[in-house]
């Protein structure tokens, strides 16, 4: 892992400043393509250090009853992969934190690897992250995110050995994203322990940025996260709260979720 | 060289394993368990003790004269995978994968299901080796195979109907790979076809080839020769790779899979995948798959739920890729009528994905002419069908309530 991106500076600069980076996710295309835009805006102004936009697909197998109604509802609204760089581009052009596209691998397959990372590159993205490629199966995305500089996430679960562990170190660039509990994306009460005993285990391969995600939805748990990783992402909370209160609503809690890092600095 | 060998991840450039990181843990136990089984002589006793007793193996095969009338005189010969408990093949994979839960030490299985037949196996197995068992199945399939649901139910399992996406077998997948992800310390998943990410391909195609392995030998036995042509209907693909695999290495059989061509191939109501589809990855595998040009999903039509998939089985790829198998497309109502027509020439009431083979077969049959012998594999029975089949053809008395 090399630290020469965006993504990893910028989580870099948040743990030196004493906490560590919010992430947070929003799919593209919900409430609509404009909303889905306005309200990204909303997070990185209300203090998300990262954005996460997903790309709403067919058959998402890691993701929980909220995200799902949320990418379901943006396909029937009619979703184009091609929004999924309208949406960095309008976004890069008005905050600068990093902003990476979180999608399922058959997309990217089928728009061409290296024309989406070509394409992606230009919108001003970061990087990908892909919760159903793991690295042995990813050799032309390695090839392509190499070619064109993007950062590429791969997950590392409480399950993964050690020496897969390292494959996901070694694989990614920008951090690597620590599933913190065995399951898919959803609030939970209590973020799993296993979140700890994960991100140990992936500094001990030699991981020097990773974000936990998965579960987390208040200030509190974004305090607690921080307290051993570099970064908290929170993903079905801010859904819920674009789809009940609009962007301002994702703004607001942006903002509540923001005061976690000062939490974690004060810890 | 030998097709017969080959053993996954990959089968050419399709396979694969495309999960998320938390599933392979599982994936790695499975595949691990599934080598030291299949060297196991205590594994393949204990296999084939249940295959005997229990599931009523081998299989007979049975020829259809007056069904072959109508295909043009050649010679058609049923496997009677029918005759299985249960009602289909899937029983012969899911005791398989019963067997390897009980080795790993898991407590609960989860399965997907379309037509019903892969969920009521899997009760089954669940019941008769005191496991918890739950199984997912799109709520469109759950109104059109109401009979199977009652008897998973019946068999003590919990059936989950799933109300996202299309409602059928691809949703019921996904729901079923999200409770793996979440549960799957203490929950194995029994896949029911041979798609899916490795090692499922292979290991259940392993459980099926028993099918092809019988009915091999019944032919010759039968006939004094190989058939010249072997039909299956394909779904996902198990009981077409179950009955193919034994003749790969026949150069002279030729393979035939149909697939569900629903209101025509060339409509947006099928599921022949190999036929209008293209490659890509889902549920685990790159393979064949039904989607629009930015790789979403398309919803797959066919009157038959166990059909009703827009993915197909890695090997199947390809088959279809080197010319070893052939796929073509068959619509609802060519099938519905051979099911019909199966019905009354033989007494033999087929599964309606089974019936698809038959349909097939019965062009086969016409352009292969009467010198020709075809196996079909005859992979299910109609009961769970009988609603559907009543409504097609009108069967319910007007005015009566017979249900
Ligand atoms: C009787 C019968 N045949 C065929 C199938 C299709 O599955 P496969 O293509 O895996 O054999 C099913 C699936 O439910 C079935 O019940």
């Amino acid at each position: 892992m090399t630290a020469t991106s965006a993504t990893a500076s910028t989580i870099r600069a948040r743990v030196d400043a004493g906490s560590g980076a919010l992430v947070g996710y929003l799919p593209v295309g919900f409430p609509s393509l404009g909303g889905s835009i306005d309200a990204a805006v909303a997070l990185v102004e209300n203090g998300v250090d990262i954005l996460e936009l997903g790309l709403p697909y067919s058959d998402p197998v890691m993701d929980g009853p909220v995200i799902q109604a949320a990418t379901q509802r943006a396909l029937a609204d009619g979703f184009r992969l091609r929004d999924g760089f309208t949406a960095v581009q309008a976004i890069a052009q008005q905050v600068s934190a990093p902003i990476l596209i979180m999608t399922y691998w058959n997309p990217v397959v089928q728009f061409g690897v290296d024309r989406f990372a070509d394409e992606l590159a230009a919108a001003g993205g970061a990087g990908l992250i892909t919760p159903d490629l793991i690295p042995d199966e990813a050799s032309t995305w390695l090839d392509a995110s190499e070619r064109v500089g993007l950062d590429r996430v791969f997950l590392a679960a409480p399950s993964s050995t050690d020496a897969r562990l390292r494959r996901s170190v070694e694989a990614s660039r920008g951090f690597v994203y620590a599933v913190s509990t065995m399951g898919i994306t959803g609030a939970r009460a209590d973020v799993d322990q296993a979140a700890r005993g994960l991100v140990g285990r992936l500094r001990e391969q030699g991981a020097d940025s990773t974000c936990v995600g998965i579960g987390i939805s208040t200030a509190a748990q974004v305090a607690e996260v921080l307290e051993y990783a570099d970064g908290a992402i929170v993903g079905s909370a801010i859904v819920k709260a674009l789809g009940d209160g609009g962007v301002e609503a994702a703004g607001e809690l942006a903002a509540e979720l923001a005061t976690g890092k000062q939490l974690a600095r004060s810890a | 060289m030998s097709l017969r060998t080959e053993a996954g991840p990959y089968f050419g450039e399709f396979g694969g394993r495309f999960v998320p990181e938390s599933l392979i843990a599982a994936l790695d136990e499975l595949s691990a368990a599934y080598e030291v089984a299949r060297n196991d002589p205590a594994f393949a006793a204990e296999l084939t003790e249940l295959l005997t007793n229990y599931v009523g193996r081998p299989s007979v095969i049975t020829e259809v004269p007056r069904f072959a009338e109508h295909a043009g005189g050649a010679r058609i010969i049923l496997k009677r995978e029918d005759l299985n408990h249960t009602g289909s093949h899937k029983v012969n994979n899911v005791l398989g994968q019963a067997i390897l839960t009980k080795r790993i030490g898991k407590t609960r299985v989860i399965a997907e299901t379309g037509a019903g037949q892969h969920g009521v196996a899997t009760a089954t197995a669940a019941a008769l080796f005191g496991l918890e068992c739950v199984i997912y199945m799109g709520e469109v399939d759950t109104e059109r195979q109401a009979l199977n649901v009652a008897r998973m139910r019946l068999l003590g399992a919990e059936v989950i109907p799933v109300t996202a996406g299309s409602r059928t077998l691809k949703d019921a997948i996904n729901e079923a790979l999200r409770d793996w992800v979440t549960n799957v310390e203490h929950t194995n998943y029994i896949f029911g076809t041979v798609a899916g990410p490795h090692p499922f391909p292979a290991m259940v195609r392993d459980f099926q080839k028993i099918i092809g392995e019988e009915a091999r030998e019944q032919v010759l036995a039968l006939t004094g020769r190989l058939p010249d042509a072997v039909a299956a209907c394909v779904g996902g693909g198990s009981n077409a790779m179950g009955i193919f695999h034994a003749f790969l290495d026949d150069q002279d059989v030729a393979l035939y899979g149909f697939e569900a061509g629903g209101e025509g191939a060339g409509t947006p109501r099928t599921a022949a995948t190999i036929t209008v589809g293209r490659p890509g990855v889902l549920h685990g595998a790159r393979s064949y798959l039904l989607q629009d040009e930015d790789g979403q999903t398309v919803e797959s039509h066919s009157i038959s739920a166990g059909l009703d998939y827009p993915g197909v089985g890695p090997e199947h790829s390809w088959l279809a890729s080197i010319h070893r198998a052939q796929y073509r497309p068959v619509t609802d109502d060519a099938a519905m009528q051979a099911l019909r027509l199966l019905s009354r020439t033989e007494g033999i009431i087929p599964a309606i994905e089974s019936a698809h083979a038959l349909a097939g077969a019965l062009d086969l049959g016409r352009e292969l002419g009467p010198d020709a012998t075809i196996l079909v594999n005859l992979s299910g029975r109609g009961d769970k069908d009988m609603e559907t089949a009543a409504r097609y053809f009108d069967l319910i008395d007007e005015g009566a309530r017979q249900s």
